[in-house]
């Protein structure tokens, strides 16, 4: 199949990385991006066209130079661990000497998607997912079984073609450094030039920049065991940037980082994306990266992916629920109210002086619940917000039980 | 080989970070060795000659393997530490890379403060040179020159095994010592010393013989016949299935955690 063959209206240029148009076709839902890139060192993103085919057993395989179709292709992926396993105990430890047992854990479960050039997706999911295991057989660490699934990322098979596939790729471990703990930062930056064999001219381009986006001239030439967590983790992001890779693997890179870093890495990663083309996978629990950041969001749960769409989309699904918070004088009035509300209307939190309700507005207007809550509290203070991705998130993992 | 200087530098510029832990390393094993070296001293002072080899002969001996090992350990040091490099989760940082694997895995790790054993082989050396007895026309030269190097190479594919063996239980097995320490330890006499069992084990299991006993019977005289200068070869021969184990190993490759 072949991106001209699919019967679609021509595309018309639209800010960058707008969707131009969603459709329904055959059970499928196909939705056309229109990219454009600013930077002309990509002159490859300039005329990309994206078709997207969320859900699909469809191998778009057949790329052009310019029409990079996908990036990523990952279809019908499994990975399976032999794991031993045996009861605590010294006992049982001396039996596990030997004889076995060995449990199979399917760390991946038939996974596919797909992620076209120049998108940025977050990659969520509760620990023990299987985030980290699809971030691994995508930059090519681990083999997946080897039964049917197939991995294509930009032409190349990850595991097979390792080499040539790791040149093309950043990944950055937020719990794993991958610099020298004792020397300046320069010092990794030069080793990683001669390990990627970066041209001189190329690596002092790109480390200017770098530096200058990511704000490292004060830091270059300290030890990397002095830097705070903060300024490491900026330089991380710059030793996995200085070979110019067209996708960029970031795993938990906001952990345990202050705000100000946050955003700042944030912002970092959005101008990259948006000046150079990259293609960014984010996997991350804080759920105001992914708000930030992306628009696409995958949810994997038991190796298994269980939702492949827009933020947006989702919040939609939800839009119907408002929080309410109150502040209010008379601590126990709260308590005997939780069980006289009406239809619509529920008490979600309820501590002394202050109390939360969420209301389902399809049922129940806005002006009307608080209408209802001052009625019957001395309110002395009252905020309302719509869901909250971190809500989005917990109410997604309860729908699918994970 | 440019890449593994830069590395080399990295790591120096790193040690340097700890002086004093650096040089009290380097001391540490040159009395750490020195040990060895009296225990033959004393043994050698009683009974002169063990199976006909002066005392100057046991330490050529002694200083070949020492020699090898010191600088096998020195840059090979990646191999030996490989269940760290594993279970931490770094070798998934070495996949990342585009350069092959046996090359980062050496380049990760290199442990200059061997140099303090390098440093008792090489006085070692100074001593039993001239006076083991041996007449040092050129191929005898070349020959030591081999023993040593051939030494290393069997050494490091050692190493290799030790670390191939942990893509598949994760830790390290200690029974490997047997063979590197203990190879090194075995390694301070002529081999057949230990009886004809013990020579036989490290002529067709692990060739340290090949590379140790021979060739020196060779040089002190006792064996005439050229070839036998020519057995440690069997070393980098040795290595063949060193590499083709931990091609399986990598293939077996599991990572760790998240």
């Amino acid at each position: 199949m072949c991106y001209n063959k699919i019967p679609f209206a021509p595309l018309t240029g639209e800010r960058p990385g707008a969707k131009s148009s969603d459709q329904t076709a055959g059970g499928y839902r196909l939705c056309f991006r229109f990219q454009s890139c600013r930077n002309p060192k990509h002159v490859r993103c300039f005329r990309a066209v994206y078709v997207y085919l969320y859900g699909t057993d469809f191998v778009l395989s057949e790329t052009k130079r310019g029409y990079f179709l996908f990036m990523i292709e990952m279809h019908h992926i499994s990975k399976t661990f032999r794991v031993a396993r045996r009861n605590a105990g010294m006992r049982e430890a001396v039996k596990a000497l030997f004889r076995r047992e060995y449990t199979e854990i399917r760390a991946l479960n038939d996974v596919s998607f797909t992620i076209g050039d120049g998108e940025m997706v977050g990659y969520i999911g509760p620990n023990g997912a299987g985030k980290s295991s699809t971030i691994k057989v995508m930059s090519g660490i681990l083999h997946p079984d080897m039964d049917e699934g197939t991995c294509v990322i930009d032409d190349r098979i990850p595991w097979k073609q390792r080499k040539e596939h790791v040149r093309n790729i950043g990944v950055v471990f937020g719990q794993r450094s991958q610099l020298w703990w004792d020397v300046p930062v320069l010092d990794s930056y030069e080793l990683i030039r001669d390990i990627y064999q970066i041209d001189t001219t190329v690596y002092k381009r790109n480390l200017d920049e770098l530096t200058e986006c990511l704000h490292l001239s004060e830091i270059l030439r300290t030890p990397v065991r002095q830097l705070s967590l903060g300024q490491r983790m900026r330089c991380e992001i710059g030793a996995s940037l200085l070979h110019d890779p067209r996708i960029l693997f970031l795993d938990e890179p906001t952990i345990g980082l202050d705000a100000v870093s946050k955003i700042a890495v944030r912002d970092f990663i959005r101008r990259r994306n948006r000046e150079h083309g990259t293609t960014v996978i984010l996997t991350t629990h804080d759920m105001q990266d992914i708000e930030a950041l992306t628009e696409r969001i995958l949810l994997i749960g038991k190796g298994r992916i269980l939702l492949d769409g827009s933020l947006q989309e989702l919040k939609s699904r939800h839009s119907g629920v408002r929080k309410i918070t109150v502040s209010h004088s008379g601590g126990e009035t709260a308590a005997e109210l939780a069980e006289q509300l009406p239809e619509g209307i529920v008490c979600t939190e309820n501590q002394p002086g202050q109390s939360s309700f969420a209301v389902d507005t399809t049922r129940l207007g806005v002006s009307e619940a608080i209408g209802i809550l001052s009625g019957k509290l001395e309110i002395t203070d009252l905020s309302v917000a719509g869901a909250t991705a971190e809500e989005l998130v917990v109410s997604l993992y309860e729908e699918f039980a994970i | 080989m440019k890449l593994y200087l830069h590395y080399l530098s990295i790591h120096l510029r790193s040690q340097m970070q700890y002086k004093t832990s650096f040089f009290l390393t380097v001391l540490g094993q040159f009395v750490g060795s020195f040990t060895f070296l009296l225990s033959i001293l004393f043994l050698m002072d009683r009974f002169h000659t063990i199976k006909g080899f002066t005392t100057a002969q046991v330490l050529l001996c002694f200083g070949t393997v020492l020699m090898a090992f010191s600088i096998a350990e020195c840059f090979f040091r990646g191999f030996d530490s490989f269940a760290g490099t594993i279970s931490q989760g770094q070798f998934d940082r070495i996949l990342l890379r585009p350069r092959s694997e046996v090359l980062l895995t050496l380049c990760s790790k290199a442990e200059l403060s061997r140099i303090g054993r390098f440093a008792q082989a090489a006085l070692v050396f100074a001593y039993a040179i001239p006076n083991s007895g041996v007449d040092w026309t050129w191929d005898k030269i070349l020959t030591l020159a081999f023993m040593v190097l051939s030494g290393v190479a069997l050494f490091s594919g050692l190493f290799v095994i030790y670390a191939a063996i942990c893509f598949f239980t994760t830790e390290g097995l200690e029974f490997m010592n047997i063979f590197t320490d203990g190879g090194r330890e075995f390694g301070s006499y002529p081999i057949a010393v230990y009886g004809e069992r013990v020579l036989k084990i490290f002529t067709y299991v692990v060739p340290l013989a090949l590379v140790q006993y021979y060739p020196f019977l060779y040089l002190v005289g006792q064996a005439e016949a050229w070839w036998y200068a020519l057995t440690p070869l069997a070393a980098w021969i040795f290595l063949l299935p060193c590499a083709l184990l931990w091609k399986v190993g990598l293939r077996h490759y599991k990572s760790t955690g998240s």
